[in-house]
């Protein structure tokens, strides 16, 4: 399969600041690609340059065969953008913004119009496309702003952050309407902080950091980076943590771990339900008082957070071991 | 490579997308036009009564200097547009389309242009309400507008490089303010300038706004025999001295602008 995009060894620094140190991606034609990482790692960096925006110091980067270095115009033709600040012109109305942007895509005037018209309805604008965009809400401008990116149907679409701001509703409504387009062949390259979007959504990830990249591959893949499945119960008073980490020991995979707060114990396993059953048994017992218990798979966050938690201060193999904790820790401290 | 037509294309795309705002923004208009007549009717009878001068009334010779400062302030929406359009992430969108890459700039100073002439319309009335009367032919007096308009048309690019570059609107704006209100102002703008302390009036003799004046001035005949004309090589040729002006200013900053938009990135 061909590449839509390539990017190789891209580096840019700001003054003293390296926002990518050297990052290398490719997207295959009419896949998605979700580029994850949290806060000031380099995603927006990435996205800019291969919009054209910014010019790299470094490595080399192409669109649909074209590089964005030397051929700016062309690569600009076939691509669309969604910054992750909506940029929409407040004075002109939904319809008037479209249309322009079509314009400056060289669509005609009936065909841009057209176009806008059906973009409107689609992203549930047409009762606000008289009316000027300084009057809709953040994400009603947002969406506008993804629908401008669309009007002249792009092979290769940039999203850096598309759902950002956006009520679960219209969240739903844009991953099916990001879903119909990729089965149009459209080729998506999306940032997100939502990792359930990215899971929903992308074929493939790639996680940077610091402007390095620290993980790539599918979903599964990533997940299983972090560990399989744990056993996760909460007792009533934490004094019984021992005597339930006792009863359960022979149907751990590994060691146990506990916190007392929050009187919970998680320990990973293998088996699925049937060691579930087998460690109800087990704890029925015992006189521990079981709260709540179940199994529990690591989902994307706790990849993310696992990968980038900077949790190295933790020891590298608990931070492994111990997704869900780490996580939290991971998460206040910063 | 982006053909000519393609770039008048998008830059009337761009002209119509900022005309849309001054429509919709009725601030703009009332501003663009209630100021100018509020700088006609106080010059006109607050400095008219004080400053007599010889063979001519204070109403004809105010006004051509009236049109200059404010279309001259006029061009310097253009920076705080562009600074306001950066930070609004809107360059950056345009900066991603196979568009014209100096439509957005054009678009911009002819807008302006034509809020300048907009402008100067509504002056040019008050002016007539106030005893301010046209002496020359038809063909010398649309000359006047039109070197006032072109010497506005050239600070707009200048200001178009402060905006891309300063980034701010409002910095843009006091910034403007800071050189815009002395250079209008040591000048043949609102007195003669015979009795300029020596430096004041050879700095007066070769700013170019003088020359916008007497241009306009000698083009509407608004002059008097009795109306002392500097000797300086500037005053004595107004016309060519500011066409060589528009000229150079076009020259250096139409490239600067586009190399700076080029760059420019909205954080
Ligand atoms: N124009 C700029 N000037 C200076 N530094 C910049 C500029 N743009 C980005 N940076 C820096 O580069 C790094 C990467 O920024 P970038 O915007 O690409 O991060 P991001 O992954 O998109 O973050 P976020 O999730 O917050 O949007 C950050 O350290 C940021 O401060
Ligand atoms: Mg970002």
């Amino acid at each position: 399969m061909t590449n839509a995009v390539v990017v190789e060894g891209l580096v840019k620094r700001f003054g003293e600041n390296t926002a990518l140190g050297g990052v290398d991606l490719t997207v295959s034609e009419g896949t998605v690609l979700g580029l994850l990482g949290p806060n000031g790692a380099g995603k927006t960096t990435v996205v800019r340059i291969l919009s054209t925006l910014l010019r790299p110091d470094a490595g080399r980067a192409e669109v649909n065969g074209l590089d964005v270095l030397t051929q700016g115009d062309r690569v600009r033709a076939t691509i669309g953008l969604t910054g992750q600040y909506a940029a929409v012109d407040e004075y002109l109305t939904g319809q008037e913004n479209l249309e322009m942007v079509g314009r400056l895509y060289r669509l005609g005037g009936k065909e841009a119009r057209l176009r806008a018209g059906e973009l409107l309805e689609r992203f549930e604008l047409a009762d606000a496309a008289h009316r000027p965009a300084k009057t809709y809400s953040g994400g009603m401008r947002r969406r506008l702003d993804i629908a401008a990116s669309l009007i002249a149907r792009p092979r290769v679409l940039f999203l850096d952050e598309p759902t950002t701001g956006l009520d679960p509703r219209s969240r739903l409504g844009m991953w099916e309407f990001i879903a119909d387009l990729v089965s149009d062949g459209t080729t998506i390259l999306l940032t997100t902080q939502y990792l359930e979007e990215a899971d929903r959504l992308a074929d493939r990830m790639v996680v940077i950091d610091k402007g390095e990249v620290i993980a790539r591959g599918t979903a599964d893949e990533l997940k299983a980076q972090v560990g399989g499945e744990r056993l996760e119960l909460t007792v009533s008073s934490s004094a019984q943590l021992s005597a339930a980490a006792e009863a359960l020991r022979p149907l751990a995979q590994g060691e146990p771990h506990r916190d007392e707060q929050t009187r919970r114990l998680s320990l990973p396993v293998t088996g699925g339900t049937e060691t579930l059953a087998e460690g109800l048994r087990r704890l029925a017992g015992t006189d521990v008082r079981v709260l709540d218990i179940g199994l529990r798979r690591p989902d994307l966050d706790d990849v993310f957070l696992t990968l980038t938690g900077h949790a190295a201060e933790e020891s590298a193999a608990e931070a492994g071991a111990d997704a869900a904790p780490t996580a939290v820790s991971a998460g206040a401290s910063r | 490579m982006t053909t000519l037509a393609e770039t008048v294309s998008d830059s009337v795309t761009i002209t119509r997308r900022n005309l849309i705002k001054v429509k919709r923004v009725p601030d703009l208009i009332v501003f663009a036009t209630l100021s100018p007549i509020m700088f006609v009717l106080l010059f006109r009878y607050v400095f008219g009564s004080a400053i007599p001068i010889e063979g001519i009334s204070y109403a004809e010779f105010l006004l051509p200097g009236i049109f200059a400062q404010t279309v001259v302030f006029g061009s310097t929406i253009t920076g705080a547009s562009l600074a306001d359009d950066l930070q609004k992430g809107l360059i950056d969108r345009f900066r991603s389309l196979p568009m014209a890459r100096s439509a957005v700039l054009v678009g911009r100073t002819v807008a302006d242009l034509g809020l300048n002439v907009l402008t100067i319309v509504v002056m040019a009335l008050t002016g007539l309400v106030v005893g301010w009367r046209i002496h020359s032919s038809v063909g010398e007096a649309l000359a006047g507008f039109l070197i006032l308009l072109l010497f506005a048309f050239a600070i707009s690019w200048v200001m178009a490089l402060v905006g891309l570059l300063v980034r701010t609107p409002e910095v843009v704006n006091n910034a403007s303010f800071i050189v815009i209100f002395p250079l209008t102002f040591i000048a043949n703008t609102f007195v003669p300038t015979d009795n300029f302390p020596t430096v004041l009036k050879t700095i007066a003799d070769w700013n170019p706004v003088s020359a916008v004046v007497q241009a306009a001035r000698e083009l509407f005949g608004n002059t008097a025999p009795s109306l002392e004309t500097s000797n300086a090589w500037p005053m004595q040729h107004p016309v060519p001295y500011v066409l060589a002006w528009v000229v150079v200013l076009l020259v250096v900053f139409v490239p600067l602008s586009v190399w700076a938009y080029l760059r420019t990135a909205s954080r």
